[in-house]
């Protein structure tokens, strides 16, 4: 028997390979570093997150197959990382004072940030199902410790159960759903299973639509999709601020890069059969995130159902399945991890230990106390609600009139009404802020360096992408042209 | 020779079993147990129709998503018992400060 060495192509896993070089770095320094002043830990892992977008640009515009076709490292794969790699960063810079604040700095918490982003570029970058299923739960197991990593807090160790049990409950649906496909096509390759769903004598077999079945449900429990998304309020609302602001943009984003691969390419001949699912589950995910919000006082909870709203609006991106539609997926994931994460930079800001200030009554009278912060989450409002010139109007503009083109009107009229109900329950923050009178003392704001440098990245990425958005949207479509 | 529709068959009544568990059961460590009992049905699956098709793929997978299972176990149990030190209970009823 031969025993073929494969060929290792150890450059195209760049990005990953310094991270998690990094993280165990960040790991063995943290060790060294006097309690409580854990805050070198964070700067290095901020270095390793840098030269991880280095090596990603140097890797862009040339698509390769690596490690036996285990992963394709094309361009889609690439901007995904970029996508990450802000997530992180920005979640990292948010945390330094926080964690410090709350007692519980410890080197392990960027570590963990660290390999969750690992886990997410191999989901982006996965061309084998084996390669996704292993990202998903490299990313996973990393976040079930962050939301929980406040050990003290009960709220913070229900969120991680919770967490846990759903996240390993929607992983066995999506194995189930992975072993299923390996019965009917033969293979777990993502070229192979298109190339075998290309003769068309096959796509009526139970078992691959059992299996393409099982997928969208392990991947809808992942993006938060209506029916799937009971856990995504009691997570979000428990886990640290930070880590929510991570899960609800790098999470998602690793589970759409998954759910567009398998999707739009693997599966495009059944394309006629998810089609109809996924438009039924865009108008549930929109409508129940959007009503839900409204009547939510807790500003945590509010941005989950904010959060199931926007996983249905990008959607829409799937269910027109064109290239622009994909491209405005990419365009609108990176748009919203600046609005995102910008607006939960600001709610870390405005709290402290033991005074979190989460309840939306809490925010009253801020605008005439901090008008500067105020102004910051008012941009993150209006972005998050779609109002130009802000990137969450471009993002939601190239979205719908992606469905309008490939013919579905009424979905994109249904996904406007969605944004005008949105408008009510992000402007009420905005009104909160400067039309009521404060309803108590505020102890004042400890800003900090790393904290002011994330709202800012936050708030230039917002209105950058939103009034000058074409070389954004060109690289968003160079991205998709290459599923090889 | 027993046929591979048998094993899928066993499979998926082992999946709905531990299915039940997760949606019945209220002792977190038994619903625990449950998702590694849908985990191993998979893995009966990837087995058999590796047989069945006479290729590697489904065997290289089983083993995996038993590394895999057993990091989920690991993380799983640590939260558990995190858990029980705070609250004394791992009944999921009483885990239950937030709600809609």
């Amino acid at each position: 028997m031969d025993l073929v060495i494969p060929k290792i192509d150890v450059v195209s896993l760049g990005p990953e390979l310094i991270l998690s070089i990094a993280a165990i770095f960040v790991l063995l320094v943290s060790v060294f570093l006097p309690k409580g002043r854990k805050d070198p830990a964070a700067y290095l892992s901020l270095l390793g997150i840098f030269f991880a977008f280095v090596s990603s640009i140097f890797l862009w515009g040339n698509p390769r197959y690596s490690f036996n076709n285990m992963i394709l490292v094309d361009n889609f794969a690439l901007f995904f990382n970029s996508i990450f790699l802000i997530a992180a960063g920005l979640s990292i810079l948010m945390s330094v004072n926080y964690l410090e604040e709350q007692e519980m700095s410890h080197g392990e918490f960027y570590a963990l940030i660290l390999f969750a982003t690992v886990g997410m570029m191999f989901m982006a970058a996965g061309s084998n199902l084996i390669t996704i299923f292993l990202g998903l739960e490299t990313m996973s197991i990393s976040i079930y410790v962050l939301a929980g990593f406040f050990r003290r807090s009960n709220k913070s160790n229900e969120s991680a159960l919770k967490y846990l049990l759903l996240g390993a409950f929607s992983s066995a649906f999506l194995l189930y759903g992975i072993a299923m496909m390996y019965g009917a096509t033969g293979t777990t390759d993502l070229k192979g299973i298109s190339e075998y769903l290309s003769k068309a004598a096959y796509l009526k077999d139970p078992m691959l639509l059992a299996g393409m079945g099982l997928l969208l449900v392990g991947f809808g429990f992942k993006i938060a999709s209506v029916p799937f998304h009971m856990w995504t309020p009691d997570v979000y609302e428990g886990a640290p601020t930070s880590i929510t602001a991570f899960m609800s943009v790098g999470v998602k984003a690793a589970a759409f890069a998954a759910f567009v691969r398998v999707f739009l390419y693997s599966l495009w001949n059944l394309q006629p059969d998810w089609n109809h699912v996924l438009w039924i589950l865009a108008v549930l995910t929109m409508t129940l995130g959007n009503v839900v919000a409204i009547s939510q006082n807790n500003i945590k909870r509010m941005l989950a159902y904010s959060s199931i709203a926007h996983a249905g609006y990008i959607m829409i991106g799937m269910v027109a399945s064109s290239e622009l539609g994909t491209s405005g997926i990419l365009f609108y994931m990176l748009a919203y991890a600046f609005m995102n994460l910008g607006a939960f930079g600001v709610i870390i800001l405005y709290g402290r230990k033991g005074e979190e200030n989460l309840d939306i009554n809490d925010y009253s009278g801020m605008g005439f106390k901090y008008p500067g912060l105020a102004l910051l989450m008012t941009v993150f409002m209006f972005s998050l609600a779609g109002i130009p010139p802000t990137a969450g109007f471009v993002g939601k503009f190239y979205i719908f009139s992606a469905a309008i083109k490939s013919g579905y009107i009424w979905l994109a009229i249904i996904g406007v009404m969605n944004s005008l109900v949105s408008v009510y329950y992000y402007l009420r923050i905005t009104v909160m802020m400067y039309m009521k009178e404060p309803v108590k003392e505020f102890a004042g704001l400890k800003w900090s360096p790393s904290m002011a440098i994330a709202l800012i990245i936050a708030v230039i990425g917002t209105l950058l992408i939103g009034i000058f958005p074409s070389p954004y949207l060109d690289l968003a479509r160079q991205s998709v042209q290459l599923f090889m | 020779m027993i046929p591979l529709s048998y094993y899928l068959i066993l499979s998926a009544v082992l999946f709905t079993v531990g299915v039940i568990g997760v949606l019945v059961r209220r002792n977190a460590i038994v619903i625990f147990m449950s998702i590694e009992l849908m985990l191993n049905a998979v893995n009966l699956s990837f087995v058999a129709i590796s047989k069945h098709l006479d290729s590697l793929d489904g065997q290289i997978f089983v083993l995996f998503v038993m590394t895999v299972a057993a990091a989920e176990v690991a993380v799983g149990l640590a939260i558990i018992i995190n858990l029980f030190r705070n609250k004394e209970t791992v009944n999921v009823d009483e885990i239950n400060i937030m709600k809609w």
